[in-house]
């Protein structure tokens, strides 16, 4: 039997109050939260400025960079878990991913569509770069 | 469960009861879902702009382009302040967690210092693109940039005042219920930017340049 009555609140790191959560491992938590996240920046401007990599793939490292990224967020600052009493949190979240995906793709899509079906002297007609 | 069926009534009345069974949950779990499913319809709105953004980013009209404009260097101090104050304000809720006053006035002071920072370094950048005659007047482009990167300074700015009231409210009232909800909401608020700033030096400042 767990011992998970309710939900946990978002952001906060233990629900169960007879698990003394001392504040030492709290600090670890951040602190490593911290020290990814410096990491993971630092991968990203150097991605940017290299020309160790190739060109085209740049655009996409620097994706996945963000992606990982956010997901140390999630996990060390905001305390996202997989367990049960973080369901409903994680439910919201992936509902959010999922629009957010829809809204940035979506719109992507239709206006690279929208350039190239009918614009076609795009150097002449392309309205965006009119005053 | 087997075991349950022969002595149902002490098992199920030793038995935890389920969130159902249990009534209401508590106050902050109910505010703190709340609040989080606000920040989840904020970043929505930030993709609809992400969205604008990306689609104008090429038209800049004969106007500058990101990569002539942007200063590197000031982007990773900006994007070190915002992640520093984010960490800050981990230890601030670990140190109201642990009730100690001077600790969570302390990280609140460093969390606001290293935000007032970032804001002023942005405010800077803004006001010298401004200055060469890049202004959000000057293309779609522009108008998407100032968009995007002022929405995300204003909810700094507003983060800032809520972390000043917070204190105003933890110096006045102390630790009470209320008061430890509220600064659960503001911990959240303000990770849920340093997400958003991920984004945004990813793909207008870092992704701008290679352009």
């Amino acid at each position: 039997m767990t011992d998970t009555q309710y939900d946990r609140a978002p952001g906060d790191a233990s629900a169960l109050p007879d698990v003394e959560q001392g504040t030492s491992s709290g600090v670890l938590v951040y602190t490593i939260g911290l020290a990814l996240a410096v990491v993971l920046t630092a991968m990203s401007f150097w991605v940017a400025n290299t020309s160790l990599l190739w060109a085209g793939g740049v655009s996409l490292g620097l994706t996945v960079l963000a992606i990982a990224q956010m997901g140390v967020h999630l996990v060390f600052f905001l305390h996202v878990t997989t367990g049960p009493d973080n369901t409903n949190n994680v439910m919201a979240l992936a509902f959010g991913v999922l629009i957010v995906v829809l809204v940035v793709v979506g719109s992507l899509l239709i206006m690279a569509d929208l350039n190239d079906n009918m614009m076609p002297a795009a150097e002449l007609m392309n309205l965006q770069m009119q005053h | 469960m087997s075991i349950a069926v022969a002595v149902d009534d002490e098992v199920r009345y030793e038995a935890r009861p389920s969130a159902s069974e249990a009534g209401p949950a508590p106050k902050r779990i109910v505010v703190g879902f709340g609040f989080w499913v606000f920040l989840l319809s904020d970043i929505v709105m930030f993709a609809a702009i992400f969205a604008a953004y990306a689609a104008l980013a090429h038209a800049t009209a004969g106007g500058p382009s990101g990569g002539q404009l942007f200063n590197q260097r000031s982007v990773a101090i900006e994007t070190g302040c915002l992640l520093a104050s984010s960490y800050t304000c981990g230890l601030m809720s670990l140190a109201i967690g642990s009730r100690r006053f001077a600790a969570t006035y302390l990280a609140a002071l460093v969390t606001f210092v290293l935000g007032a920072c970032f804001l002023v370094l942005e405010l800077r950048e803004f006001a010298g693109m401004i200055a060469i005659g890049a202004g959000p007047q000057r293309s779609a482009f522009l108008s998407a940039f100032f968009t995007l990167v002022g929405c995300h300074g204003l909810h700094v700015t507003a983060g800032l005042v809520w972390l000043v009231v917070m204190m105003a409210q933890v110096a006045i009232k102390g630790f009470r219920a209320a008061v430890e909800r509220r600064l659960l909401c503001f911990s959240l608020f303000w990770h849920a930017l340093d997400i958003v700033w991920v984004w945004l030096f990813t793909v207008v400042y870092l992704m701008g340049v290679l352009s």
